[in-house]
Formats: C-alpha cells, structure tokens, sequence
C-alpha cells in the first residue's frame, strides 16, 4: 500500500465494498496475477513436477535420473559450458529441436492469452493454426515465379490473415448474436480438420498430383524456405521464425501497453460494462481481440511449414496439430504476460521434446511411457493454476495460523 | 421503557485485519427494551463489531457478556441460538417461496417426522406478525411483496427463532420515507415487548429520531456514547467525521439560461421488454439542478441511460444544446457535452483493475494528447493524472495505483474527477452519493453545486430525499416510468413521499 503516515479520515483503508459486481474472468484472473506476483506460477510448475515425479516412482524408475535424462534429451545441457565434444553436438542438434517447437507454442499461447485479456477464452488455436497452415502452404506452392522475400513474405500474411479471419468469425458471432466462443471455437476447429484433410487427402484440390497414393500438399518451393541461422538446412536446424515468434512478444506486449487498441481491449476485459460507458465499442474489440489472436496462431502454422516442414500431410493436420491446446497452458503458466508466455513455451517446448522417443536416453525411462509424463505435468499445470485460489488460500492459511500462534486468540485468556 | 440492566455487553473487543485496526478496545453495551444506535461512517468498525457479536468473526482480545455471563460464538448459528437475530442490509429471503416458508426455513415445523407443516408453519408467523404489529401476509411470495414487508419477513424470521436482541444493518437505505416510518413504528412495539435492538446507520437524522442512546464509532474506537435527547446533528456529525461538517448545502439562488437538456415524450422499455419509461418530458436550463425523486425501480434507471446513450428510447426526442442526439452511442454523447457519474461505479463508472491514470483518461485517451494516431503517450497520461489527483483531492493513492485500492469516496472522486474535466455542459449525477460517507457526500454536493453555478445543466437522480430538497432548484418526482409531480425546492418531504408513491399513502396489507 501506498500510504504511510497518519491517515487523514477519508483515506481510510476501507476493504473493497461488498457489493462489488461479480468480476469477470479476465478480472479474476488478474486479481489471482498480482496475488501470486511471479510466485505462484513457479510454484504451480514445480508441484506439477513433483507430482508426475511421484508417478515415476509408482512406475518403478527413478525421478530425478529421469528429470536429469530429458533434460538431456531437450538440449537445454547446450547451456552448460563443460558439455563438449559429441555431447555438445548432440546437445545442440537436441536443442534446434526444442526451438523449433518453441515457435508455434509461443504464438498459440499468445493466440490464447490475447483473448485473455479481452475477457474472451479462444480455444480455437488448433483450428487456427490448421486453416494457417494450409493456407500458408498453398500460397507457397503458387506463385513460382516470385523472388523468395517476397513469395515468404506473402504466405506468412495469407497464413496470418487466414487464422485471423477463422478466429474472426467466432468474435463476430460473439460480438453480435452473443454465442460464446468457447463453442463456436471448438466447433470451428472440427470444421478447419476436416476441410484441410480434403483439401490435402486423397483426391483433393490440393494433394499432390504425383504421388496420389499419399495424402500430402505438394511440396513448397526452395525458396520460400525460411534461412536456417543455427544448425544444418538439411537436419531441421533453427529457422528465423524463431526471432520472429520473439518479435511477436514484443509486438504483443507493445500493442497492449501502448496503443489505444490495446487500452480498449484491456478495459473491455475488465469491465465491459464501464467500457462501453466510456464509449468503448464492446462488440468491435470482441471481434478484434478474437481475430488477432487467431493471427497469431495462424502465423504458426506458416512458420511450421516454411521452417521445416516444407510440405503438408494429413497426420499434421488431424494429430499434430493438437499442439496447438498446450498453447492454453502456456497462456495460462505464462500469466497471459510475454514474458511469461516464452518462459512457459520453453518449458514445455522441452518437455515435449525431451521425453520424445528420439531423444529420451531409453535406459533410465522407457520413452513411449515418457509422452505420457509429459502430458501428466501438462495437466497438473492447467488443474493447477486452476485452482490457484486454493493455492493461495493454503499460503494464507499458513500465515494466519503463524499469527495466531504468537498471539493467542481471545478465547484463551481467562476471564475475572 | 429501557431499563438500566445491560443484557449485552461489549468489553475491549479488538479485532485487527492485515493493516488495518478495525475494532479498536471498542466497549458497547445494550440495556432492555433498549434502540441502541451504531452511529460511524463507511469502514468506521461498525459492520466488524456486529459481525463479531454475530459469530462471523472471532475478536483478537476482548470479550462478550450476555445476561452478565461471558459467551464465545464461533458461528451465526451459536449467537442465534442465544437469542441474536440480525437484519442485513441485503436481504437473505428466496424469493419464489412464500413468506410462511422463508420465515421457518431451517428450522421448520414437521409432522410425521418428515412432512412439513405448513399449517403450523402459517398459524405462528401469523400469530407473530400480530403480536408485533409486523402486518404481512404469511402466505404471499416474497417476490410479489415490497421491500419494506421484505424486511419485516426479515425481522420475523429473526423472532421466530426467540431472538431478543435484534441487529438492524442501515434498515432504511432500501426504504421510502413512509416504510422507514412504519419501521419505526415496529421497533417501538418490539422494544415494549422487551426485545433490544442494535441500530446501525450513518444518517444522522434517524438515528436521532428512533434511538435511545447512540454511540459513535470513529476508526474503529469508540469516541462516544450518548443519550439521543441531549445530541443534535452537527454534534453527531463531528463526532463521526473528527472535524466541522457542513450538512446544508450552502448554494446561492439558481440563475438559470438557457436549457441545455431537453428531453420530449420518452418511451424505452427495459431489458425485459417491459415498459419503462413512458411519455417523459422535461427541460434542464444551464445553471440550474434539477433533481428526480422516486423509488428504486421507477423508471429512474432507464431514463439515465437512455440520457447517456446506453439505452435506445422507442420513441421520443433527446436534445442536448439544440442538436438532436436520439440514438447517439455513449461516444457521441460525451462528444456532445454530456457527462455522466453513474448509479454503480463499480459496474459503470470505474475498471477497478485500471490505474486511477487510465480510468481518468478512460474518456480521453483516444485523443491527443493522451494518443496520437492509436499510440499512447503514458507519461503524458500519468502527467494528466497527477494533476487531476491534485486538483480534486484524490486521496490513497498516486497515478499507477489501482482503482480498486482506494475508498469508495476517493472512487467517486475519480469519477467525478474524470466527468468534470472533461467540462461538459449538461452532467447527468445518478445517486452520486450512493455508500458515500459524510465528508464524502459533501465533497460530491459542492462539485455538484460549483459545476451548476458555473453555468452547467445538472440532472441529479437519487433515491435519497434528503439529497433531492437540499440540492435541488426544482424536483420531478417519477412514478412507474412517468413523471409524476414537478415541484419547488421547498416541497415537503411528505408531499413529495406521496407522489413517489403514485399519490397513495403507503400500502398496507392487512394480516
């Protein structure tokens, strides 16, 4: 608090009045933000670590050789200086992986949290991302005849206004007729999974002519291929999108912080009731924050394919695309802050990569149970920042009971 | 007549929550038959005492005598079974079921060991309504009663489980003047039946109209208790606040221009669909106030909004200096020189999770130089703010502090703060006061006051009569959606309580 010194009557610390409206999500969500501070997320991680080590020992195996062997597995031991020699390249090629996977968790966590801050729950950024990719993809195999910035440069904003019109329309619906986008998004993803697998599968528009007994895009020509700044071309080295996922958390932040768009959406978050007081276009900043944040995840999608994927298969479209979800804990691990939003991709970027079947050391835990941890720790994470008011009441209570114990309550002074 | 045994008393109870001391050795004691008033403003200990006596809280030190034996509650149903009832201010009533049903909830009469009876039930509340003057009908629904017979199912609910000691939390914020005098009437007939009762309020004239011996609180201390005879208003009021408070508005006579606000022949309907407004018509000239009286839930809220361009009117014209602004959206509206402190500023009027620098620029932001083509300039924001904290006497808080932090008044004042600055001709004050304290209230009716003398059309709506006459050149008073009445500032407040409620007395319902 800020004030020190006697207190003049009016100033008195009154608790926040009762009748005070019931708070929306995104209000709740920032009370629990400064509640917690920096604390409970990292707190929220490390009980989700100790628990899924729990069901480690259940599975007979050690925890903390197996924590030790995936974060071996997702290169992160490159950061230790006196890793050298082949290990060091192992590392390395280990961690151009987990950066690769970085990316997309970057942008579809902030697909999730810029919503966030608009009071809105996108959990569409599978979809997103799908109509991103396709569209990214597609815009890659035309147009030969561009010089390759340009040819980039077009499939990346075709992407980007691809999801953002996906997302678009449920922010529009939102915005008008009030459906809530929890279901709409939902239902928009089955739409994108099953429009992109005709359009990529067996028979479709955009399969590949030559290989018609494969369900896969044609492959995008050479130089829309991003350059490759860590690690070999030919050997999924770290692409560029990597600085541009970063760039996006500044933009993210900058446009949030900075601009009148994101002064209105942060105040529609909060209070729509006051904003539209103040002449705040309610229904405007639905549909914006949804489409923005479904630029996001589309610009995802581009940068899969451009990065490294070079060509679209259907397995992308119906299973990895799924990737897409962990964007949520991510948003919600990351404090819906840019901040948060990298350290929490990273977090899970490793994970993922870690305890797959390629990079586990297969002797301390059998990698096709890994995936599973990995799934584990990511919904204790949801469950528990979920449930951060409990956490927090437990910290409370803790603190209360401390003061209770150095003075003791009325009760037990004796009475005359 | 009360007489001099205490059957409760308060001894050196103490209760501290994190940074602040809110009950502080407060000492309070309750003879029978007794109104014993707990006179304090908003945050002042009150609500922390009753709720320790209530068992909801447990004191820090400190202790509590009934009937000269020292008890310990641990929960509200340990004080109600020694006899304590309390009446909040919210009532806890569900309203689809009758009032017979509310009013034994919890502890109904059965039959047959599982059967409700609902006879049984009916005769006691009846045969309780009747030995207290309590006149409602056992079995209507609590939702088609009104709020006044509400809070007697309240009261009879509290009797009904034998309490002896009442606890009343501000009964009349949510009265007409004739329910509060009906109340009145009540409480009396309790007290000759023994029962005590404890009368929080932060008005000054009902607690000296109904209370025996009043007692003021102040930060959490006692600073007095007094009988009721020997105190006037400004006595209390000094007490309250710590210092002089000026209770009339001191305003000059009115010198009105030209009318600012016109507004002919509104219609709207609520959200329900339900007529709400019909056929209003009236005029706010510059320089004059003119105040709108009525019960909650007449009309008053619609009209506002449709003034401030959050509610279409179905027909019917707004005219603000001239310009024709039906149908105008909030933005517009502002634009025109419309300002607006809305009836809740928690839902309307402030993002609690905002700085108090951006809910002051939450009009503004979007124009230089706040922001300059979609980017802002936050010092220029925080420079604007600490300004406006200066000049309006924002108190607890600087530019980057949260709304949410502040007191209730000093919220008001960012509203007020924000709404004035951007110096609109015509200010449309919704229950400016609402859950204000005094020194507070008489910060918000100076402003009002100023911006009026400075040439402004100010339209002030409130459900407190006292507000209406003392700051008001003319009162409409509003009925179901209608006006009803126009007035002069010396309109009585019995003329105007009569008008307010359609031009019949009160309504009783015979038991």
């Amino acid at each position: 608090m800020t004030e020190p010194g006697p207190i003049p009557p009016e100033t008195e610390p009154t608790p926040p009045e009762s009748e005070e409206a019931a708070p929306s999500v995104a209000a709740r969500l920032a009370f629990l933000q400064r509640a917690g501070g920096i604390t409970t997320p990292i707190a929220t991680a490390i009980l989700a670590f100790l628990i899924a080590g729990l069901v480690v020992l259940a599975t007979g195996h050690d925890p903390l050789q197996t924590y030790k062997a995936i974060f071996n597995g997702s290169g992160l031991n490159w950061f230790f200086p006196w890793v050298s020699g082949v290990e060091r390249q192992t590392a390395a090629f280990n961690l151009q992986e987990t950066g690769l996977l970085v990316i997309p968790l970057i942008l579809t966590g902030l697909a999730v949290a810029f919503a966030f801050r608009c009071g809105l729950f996108n959990i569409g950024g599978q979809g997103q991302y799908i109509v991103g990719i396709v569209t990214g993809t597609q815009v890659a195999v035309w147009f030969h005849s561009l010089p390759g910035p340009v040819h980039i440069f077009l499939a990346v904003t075709a992407a980007t206004l691809a999801g953002a019109f996906w997302a678009g329309i449920a922010g529009l619906l939102r915005a008008t007729v009030g459906a809530h986008e929890v279901i709409s998004t939902i239902m928009l993803n089955w739409i994108a999974i099953w429009v992109g697998s005709y359009l990529i599968g067996f028979g479709g528009p955009f399969q590949d002519s030559s290989q018609v007994g494969v369900p896969v895009s044609r492959p995008i020509p050479g130089n829309t291929h991003l350059p490759v700044f860590w690690g070999s071309p030919l050997l999924q080295g770290l692409d560029i999108g990597f600085f541009i996922a970063l760039g996006m958390l500044v933009l993210y932040s900058l446009v949030l912080r900075r601009t009148t768009l994101g002064f209105e959406v942060r105040a529609v978050g909060f209070n729509p009731d006051a904003a539209q007081n103040s002449g705040i276009g309610v229904a405007r900043n639905y549909f914006l924050a949804m489409a923005i944040s479904g630029g996001f995840a589309g610009l995802a999608g581009a940068l899969d394919i451009l990065g490294w994927q070079f060509r679209l298969d259907v397995t992308t479209i119906q299973i990895s695309s799924q990737l897409a979800f962990t964007g949520i804990a991510v948003a919600l691990l990351g404090r819906n802050t840019a901040l948060g939003t990298f350290f929490a991709a990273v977090l899970f970027a490793a994970l993922i990569n870690g305890t797959s079947t390629r990079n586990l050391d297969p002797t301390v835990f059998p990698p096709e149970l890994a995936g599973n941890l990995t799934r584990i720790i990511q919904g204790l994470v949801v469950l528990f920042v979920g449930a951060d008011v409990l956490v927090l009441y437990v910290w409370n209570l803790r603190r209360k009971l401390r003061l209770r114990r150095v003075a003791p309550p009325a009760a037990a002074v004796p009475s005359e | 007549m009360p007489d001099a045994t205490p059957v409760l008393e308060l001894r050196g109870i103490t209760k501290r929550f994190p940074g602040v001391l809110a009950n502080d050795a407060v000492d309070f004691d309750l003879r029978r038959g007794e109104i014993h008033a707990l006179l304090g403003e908003n945050g002042a200990g009150k609500s922390t005492l009753m709720n320790i006596l209530y068992g909801l809280y447990r004191a820090d030190s400190g202790e509590i005598l009934l009937n000269g034996k020292q008890v310990s509650f641990s929960s509200a149903k340990d004080a109600i079974g020694a006899g304590i009832g309390m009446v909040h201010q919210h009532f806890m009533l569900i309203p689809v079921m009758t009032v017979a049903e509310n009013v034994v909830l919890g502890t109904e009469p059965v039959r047959g060991a599982v059967f409700l009876d609902e006879r049984g039930a009916e005769a006691r509340v009846r045969e309780l309504s009747h030995r207290f003057g309590l006149a409602v009908d056992p079995d209507a629904r609590v939702e088609k009663i009104t709020v006044g017979q509400q809070q007697r199912v309240e009261i009879l609910k509290a009797l009904y489980r034998r309490a002896d000691i009442l606890i009343l939390d501000e009964p009349t914020a949510v009265l007409t003047p004739q329910e509060a005098t009906d109340l009145f009437g009540i409480l009396r007939t309790l007290t000759q039946e023994g029962i005590s009762v404890i009368f929080i309020s932060h008005k000054l004239n009902e607690v000296l109209e109904i209370a025996d011996r009043i007692t003021v609180l102040r930060r959490g201390k006692v600073v007095e208790t007094v009988p009721s005879a020997g105190a006037t208003q400004e006595s209390l009021a000094r007490a309250m606040v710590g210092r002089e408070v000026l209770l009339r508005v001191e305003k000059g006579p009115p010198s009105p221009g030209e009318p600012l606000l016109a507004v002919e022949d509104l219609h709207a309907v609520d959200d329900r669909g339900l007529r709400a407004l019909h056929g209003v018509t009236f005029e706010v000239r510059a320089g004059e106030i003119v105040g709108i009286a009525g019960i909650d839930g007449n009309g008053q809220t619609e009209l506002i909004e449709v003034l401030v361009g959050l509610r279409r009117a179905t027909s019917g014209r707004v005219v603000v200096e001239g310009e024709d602004v039906t149908g105008a959206g909030p933005r517009e509206l502002i634009d025109a020189g419309v300002g607006h402190i809305p009836e809740d500023r928690h839902r309307r009027g402030l993002v609690l999770d905002f700085s108090l620098a951006e809910n002051l620029s939450l009009h503004d932001y979007r124009k230089p130089p706040e922001s300059r083509f979609g980017w802002l300039w936050p010092r220029r924001i925080l420079a604007r703010a600490r300004n406006l904290i200066r000049e309006f006497d924002i108190r607890g808080g600087v530019p980057q502090t949260r709304a949410a932090a502040l007191s209730g008044g000093n919220q008001q004042k960012v509203v007020i703060a924000r709404e004035i600055a951007a110096n609109p001709r015509t200010l449309v004050a919704a229950q400016p006061t609402r859950g204000l304290d005094v020194g507070a209230i008489e910060y918000v009716h100076r402003r009002l006051v100023e911006g009026r003398d400075a040439g402004k059309a100010v339209l002030l709506v409130s459900l407190e009569l006292d507000e209406i006459r003392s700051l008001s050149d003319r009162i409409l008073v509003m009925y179901e959606g209608g006006l009803v009445g126009a007035y002069g500032p010396e309109a009585g407040e019995e003329e105007l309580g009569l008008a307010m409620t359609g031009g019949r007395p009160a309504e009783e319902v015979s038991a």
